[in-house]
């Protein structure tokens, strides 16, 4: 196991930087108008001379531009390092991969923290209702930028999966591939159910000040109570019975609300954390983006995809129960349907959602010979030993 | 062509597949068969299969394969969308056979099935001289660890065609060694069929 870490590190893409690109203006899907926008994005690899081996990656709720490698100075790895980079899943030797944080984000991409240029203060509740697929839109003016007519693959997890979606309705005669993992054509009424919680618990923070409290004091404790509702989520009850039993953290007596066990302090610590990294109003406005998807806007799904030239590879998680495997069979199922080709497999996991994060290896297997084969055109793969 | 490396109850599926044509393999297994055809007869496939590694070997080979099980694996799709639905080795281990066949029939141009025959003169003589559950090439299981849950012989499997006025285009019997023709149900361990609607 130390070993095969060791191996994991050296397999790094090494030091990277995020970069920026600016467009004037972008119409939204609600009509209104956006503009300037900023897209913070990193590339890893180098994109071939035909530019035919460009894999857009993209991230889920809480994630970022920074996928892989290390950022100088830090040493915390991006938040899909183990499935891309050198021999990886995404094997950088081969492909060049490209991560953006999306519209609405904090993390370099214009979001509701971003300065209004109208009043030269950040927009906070001015920011205008943004959708999965006005995240895509942005994606793809950043795939014009670069020079790339058409993506090898789009691959995601959660949230990440339904702009995979998305570009597959919105822009599929520039994808070859697509890859969603533990995700859905549009939410069911539980998911909306949690998400709208956690926007409950921000909204409900005195601090929070209907969205402006950029430059004071930050509505701490309704994001991290969102936060820690959303790891519940995330995991499953196996999971959380092997990471914490009912252990406890303090010996003292179970009284006065302290964290007690180690699942509340381990809850407490996730939320406290995230407050440091992630804004409430965008937390708001991307939950609101997920809650509003639907892929086939009510139609059937695979009306959608008909005549679609793409593959397919979806990926769900048994023991997932937010992102149930039923619903990555719908996007499946739909694809039959419709004529594409594609695979479905459910990896037999026990950490839940987070599982699209963790469970590398078979994601690994699945992702490296689902990319050979669209990379290479193969028919099928491997010799005649059969 | 030679076909000396490939398993003998396969290269008579191969034969019975028209080139350029659309398979769906139910209980694809680690996707030999699928493999082949694509190879030699250029099908467009798609296969169906329960089992976690044999998926990942399915993927292994760029096959296309969905994670699932035989019984609620066919009722999305269209009326003779397919040219063959194959159930090689499978029938046998699906819950619901009635329902199962009849849908490969509606959704399949063609269907080709499989099955070990349970009337083979060693299943016979074991059960008739040992008093024992057989176990033989074709039938290699314990009672106690056997995924098959029907137990059918090549006779049962026409008389089921005569009353559901099922359309047997071809059959062809095998044991360990090649073809038979004499006496089938007493000497073939196999028996694979080319049935329609």
């Amino acid at each position: 196991m130390i070993a095969e870490k060791t191996i994991e590190q050296l397999n790094s893409v090494g030091v990277v930087e995020t970069q920026y690109f600016s467009f004037d203006e972008i119409t939204l899907e609600s009509g209104e108008k956006l503009g300037p926008v900023t897209v913070a994005y990193e590339t890893y690899g180098e994109l071939n001379r035909n530019k035919s081996n460009a894999i857009l990656v993209t991230h889920a709720l809480s994630g970022d531009a920074h996928a892989a490698g290390v950022h100088t100075g830090q040493n915390n790895p991006g938040w899909w390092d183990s499935m891309i980079g050198p021999g990886k899943a995404f094997n950088t030797n081969r492909y060049f991969v490209i991560c953006a944080n999306v519209l609405g984000g904090c993390k370099g991409t214009t979001g509701p923290s971003s300065r209004d240029p109208k009043t030269g203060r950040p927009y906070a509740l001015e920011f205008p209702l943004i959708t999965i697929g006005d995240m895509v839109e942005c994606q793809k003016r950043l795939i014009d930028y670069l020079g790339i007519d058409s993506l090898l693959a789009v691959a995601g997890g959660s949230m990440g999966g339904m702009q995979v979606l998305s570009w597959l309705a919105k822009y599929p005669e520039k994808v070859r591939s697509a890859l969603p993992i533990a995700t859905a054509a549009r939410h069911s009424p539980q998911q909306i159910a949690f998400d709208e919680v956690g926007r409950q618990a921000i909204m409900a923070d005195p601090y929070w000040n209907f969205g402006n409290y950029y430059g004071g004091a930050l509505p701490a404790k309704g994001l991290a109570v969102a936060r820690m509702i959303g790891h519940i989520t995330y995991m499953s009850d196996v999971s959380m019975a092997d990471k914490f039993g009912r252990q406890r953290k303090n010996n003292g007596q179970p009284f006065k609300f302290i964290d007690y066990f180690e699942v509340e302090s381990y809850l407490r610590y996730r939320g406290n954390s995230f407050v440091r990294r992630f804004d409430a109003n965008s937390y708001l406005y991307l939950t609101k983006a997920m809650d509003n998807f639907d892929v086939s806007q009510e139609r059937p799904l695979h009306d959608v995809l008909n005549g679609i030239d793409a593959k397919v590879l979806v990926i769900a998680f048994k023991s997932d129960w937010l992102y149930p495997a039923y619903q990555s069979k719908e996007i499946a199922r739909a694809c039959k349907l419709s004529g594409i080709e594609a695979t479905y497999c459910e990896i037999d996991s026990t950490y839940g959602h987070d599982a699209f994060l963790l469970e590398f290896e078979q994601e690994t297997h699945l992702v490296s010979h689902f990319l050979k084969k669209v990379f290479f055109e193969y028919e099928v793969t491997g010799s005649y030993d059969v | 062509m030679t076909y000396e490396n490939i398993r003998i109850d396969h290269r008579v599926v191969l034969e019975m597949v028209e080139p350029r044509s659309t398979v769906l393999d139910l209980g694809c297994g680690t996707g030999e068969l699928l493999y082949i055809l694509i190879k030699e007869k250029n099908i467009r496939g798609q296969g169906i299969e329960i089992d976690d590694h044999a998926i990942y070997k399915c993927v292994a080979k760029g096959l296309n394969v969905f994670h699932g099980d035989i019984d609620s694996g066919l009722s999305e799709y269209n009326n003779k969308s397919v040219d063959y639905v194959i159930l090689n080795q499978s029938l046998q281990q699906v819950k619901h056979v009635d329902s199962v066949l009849s849908d490969a029939l509606r959704v399949g141009k063609n269907v080709i099935v499989g099955f070990p025959n349970f009337a083979y003169y060693k299943s016979r003589l074991q059960i008739f001289f040992r008093g024992r559950t057989p176990v033989t090439g074709a039938m290699p299981y314990q009672w106690h660890e056997t995924p098959n849950l029907h137990f059918l012989s090549i006779f049962d499997f026409a008389s089921y065609c005569r009353l559901k006025k099922i359309n047997i285009r071809k059959s062809v019997y095998l044991n360990e060694k090649g073809t038979v023709s004499l006496l089938p149900n007493l000497f073939a361990q196999t028996g694979i069929y080319l049935i329609s609607s």
